[in-house]
């Protein structure tokens, strides 16, 4: 079993959080994990992604070869399509509908939808609505990594209690929100399997 | 004992404190920043008297833990790669004193330039200065090696350095921790002269380095766990893996089920035996190396014509750029099967500066006051400010190494260009800017130097400044006309005020600084967000010892 995630977005939309939390389950569920991220320069409002991969024998490599992600897991729609060549034949494409328009040719977000819309195997999420209607717009992070669960080999279980565990140290209550962040993602997606 | 999930920084930053450490010193610079950041926000660090201050600049932190090295004491100094050139000096030198107290010097190397100026490979150091390097392939290896380079630092009272590399620094993965160690108590070094490099004694310490060479190769041989030689049933071709390559090898390999030699290479000097072995035993020989083909140059001899050595040189693998595991297959002959390609509707999106950045309004203050003179003029440094480059400022047109604004301003005024403005950051301004400034002073050379002052080292996260709140004495003191040191607020509704004065100092025959001051809007943001939660009583949670 070996499950290879590129998560993608902007920086600063909080992709690390949920690295962290599928990380966390991982270690939880007795499985190897390695996970790379982007720090420095490119942080300042550029394209980010963070490498995850997961598996029950040892992992060599920190990046995932090109061709092997089963999942890519995107905070913005752009972003999504930026790592189309890791993309496994048979992975998916989560992606928020929401875009970051911090540079002056950014495209038109229809077309973005479009090219998504041609995948074979896509879900889109409008996580930034979803977390306004829990009434928590910061947690669209958490709808997005809800979504993405059935598509990643660890028990929901385990996923809810890294949640849980990483965001209890800022209070029940905005543990709690992110837990129904993560549960809206995770019926919106799963109604559509 | 528990296992942690630890990036590579953090794992050597672990370590150090485990192997009973004293002190860490270090300059913020990615990707080696989160080696001190971890140990500062442990609880350790305060509790157990660790010494963990960031220092001006790379050679102060190196000179400061050579200096507790030298009371018998274990120490580290931190840097990325560029750094090291700064503390070239102290570094060479070290070599030649030798150490009391275990000396690991570790850097950060930034192949493919992800947030550096170049990718130079700090192993050439290593072998220039006639020391060890420990290359780790993975985190638990970043671990141990720091254990294992400070006893092999007081073994042979020599500097060891360690060499991550940007994926490694910033990759987590889990460690398992060992039992911690004491601290060493104060024990001065047996020679009273062994760190007095005056001729005649540096080169009797450089024959004692010379004298040990044999013996450190020795170590790199036996270190099985480091440098390992696998054997292979399929002798038509061997791999000899250095540091995180070994990785990229191994993903392939186990992938498509090959069975060839490998030797993996986390020691240097290079074991030569088992080199010798795995070129014997095999056809040919592919070298992966992240960064310079420093082994594979090694290899091929002179002439490097070479049919039995493959590597980056001719093109087996790129010849510059981080490696990663595509690139390893395309070198093993084998075929990658790329997903889809990037559609055209995906645009670049580069870094920017963040919303609400003082620099914004110094930079547009900056363009306005300079229309007049028309572009060319404004040399600039290393930093978030760097972006000034980019659209729709382009504003600077320089950025070589820290502090090289000033001192390039001043040279581009003594050949006549005026006026000749200088755009630098206060951390960077500390770091190596003051003593081109006392140049400039000297020489009445007519320059502008700006000060992006935003009170902290923002690039690389918002660390402490050197001198926050002491700028203008500073200036004052390397002997800039206090009249001529200006103060200004980068907002925009100062726009027209700061445009008159950089203006007016434009036209200054003579050297003058302008202070752009505002706090970084992230430190800002972060700071009232910690009193939200703490509130302003100042019981939160100390970042200092």
């Amino acid at each position: 079993m070996k499950t290879d995630i590129v998560i993608a977005g902007v920086g600063g939309q909080g992709i690390l959080s949920i690295a962290a939390c599928i990380g966390m389950a991982a270690i939880e569920s007795g499985l190897h994990m390695k996970q790379s991220e982007v720090h420095g320069m490119s942080q300042r409002g550029g394209a980010v992604q963070s490498n995850l991969r997961i598996s029950d024998r040892e992992i060599a490599s920190d990046l995932i070869p090109l061709g092997k992600a089963k999942l890519v897991l995107s905070v913005e729609p752009m972003e999504s399509l930026r790592y189309l060549p890791w993309l496994s034949e048979n992975g998916w494409l989560v992606t928020n509908t929401t875009p970051v328009k911090n540079i002056t040719n950014y495209p038109d977000t229809e077309e973005i939808i479009t090219e998504i819309r041609s995948l074979k195997n896509h879900i889109i999420v409008d996580a930034d609505k979803l977390a306004r209607e829990i009434g928590s717009p910061r947690s669209s992070n958490m709808v997005m990594l809800g979504a993405a669960t059935p598509f990643i080999n660890i028990g929901y279980d385990e996923i809810e209690k890294a949640v849980k565990r990483l965001f209890s140290k800022k209070g029940d209550n905005i543990a709690d929100l992110n837990l129904k962040a993560l549960r809206s993602g995770r019926s919106s997606s799963s109604s559509r399997l | 004992m528990e296992k942690l999930m630890l990036l590579g920084d953090e794992a050597v930053a672990k370590a150090g404190m485990d192997a009973g450490m004293s002190g860490i010193y270090a300059y913020p610079g990615t990707p080696s920043t989160e080696i001190m950041e971890y140990v500062q926000n442990s609880e350790r660090a305060s509790a157990e008297g660790i010494f963990c201050q960031w220092s001006a600049n790379e050679k102060t932190a190196m000179e400061a833990a050579l200096g507790m090295s030298y009371t018998g004491k274990r120490a580290m100094v931190c840097m990325k790669h560029v750094g090291l050139n700064v503390a070239a000096d102290p570094f060479m030198n070290s070599a030649i004193t030798g150490v009391n107290g275990g000396f690991l010097v570790i850097v950060a190397d930034d192949p493919s330039m992800h947030s550096s100026q170049n990718e130079q490979d700090s192993r050439y150091y290593g072998k220039f200065a006639m020391v060890p390097v420990l290359e780790p392939s993975n985190q638990q290896e970043s671990y141990d090696m720091v254990f294992y380079g400070f006893e092999l630092s007081e073994k042979y009272r020599i500097p060891v350095m360690v060499r991550l590399t940007t994926r490694l620094s910033h990759s987590r993965s889990s460690v398992k921790p060992e039992a911690s160690r004491e601290q060493k108590k104060i024990l001065l070094p047996s020679d009273p002269r062994q760190f007095v490099l005056l001729p005649a004694i540096a080169r009797n310490r450089y024959k004692y380095l010379l004298s040990v060479q044999t013996d450190l190769e020795r170590e790199s041989e036996i270190s099985s766990s480091f440098n390992k030689l696998l054997d292979g049933k399929d002798k038509s071709v061997g791999f000899i893996a250095c540091g995180l390559a070994y990785n990229y090898l191994m993903e392939i390999m186990n992938d498509h089920e090959m069975d060839n030699p490998v030797l993996k290479i986390s020691q240097y000097p290079l074991p030569s035996e088992k080199i010798e072995i795995i070129t014997a035993n095999c056809n040919k020989v592919v070298v992966i190396e992240e960064g310079y083909p420093l082994v594979e140059e090694m290899l091929r001899g002179f002439p490097v014509v070479n049919e039995k050595i493959e590597g980056r040189l001719d093109g087996t693998l790129p010849r510059d750029g981080e490696l990663n595991p595509d690139h390893v297959a395309k070198a093993l002959g084998i075929a990658v099967n790329e997903g889809p390609p990037v559609p055209p509707v995906v645009k670049n999106r580069p870094p920017s500066f963040c919303a609400g950045c003082g620099h914004i309004d110094m930079f547009n203050a900056l363009i306005q006051a300079m229309e007049r003179y028309g572009p060319g003029r404004v040399f600039s440094d290393i930093g978030c400010y760097t972006l000034g480059a980019l659209p729709p400022y382009d504003a600077i047109n320089s950025c070589v190494d820290m502090g090289a604004s000033v001192t390039m301003a001043k040279g581009a005024a003594d050949a006549g260009l005026h006026p000749s403005v200088c755009v630098i950051g206060d951390s960077t301004f500390t770091h190596s800017g003051m003593t081109g400034l006392l140049d400039a002073v000297n020489d009445i050379s007519p320059i502008t130097v700006l000060i992006g002052d935003n009170c902290t080292t923002g690039m690389t996260g918002g660390q402490e400044s050197s001198a926050t709140g002491r700028l203008e004495d500073i200036c004052i003191g390397l002997g800039v006309v206090p009249d001529h040191i200006k103060l200004i607020n980068p907002l925009k509704k100062h726009h027209g005020e700061n445009v008159d004065t950089i203006i007016k100092e434009l036209e200054y025959k003579g050297v003058s600084v302008i202070i752009a001051r505002r706090e970084c809007i992230q430190v800002t943001m972060r700071r009232k967000k910690q009193e939200k939660t703490y509130g302003n009583n100042r019981n939160q949670p100390s970042r200092k010892i």
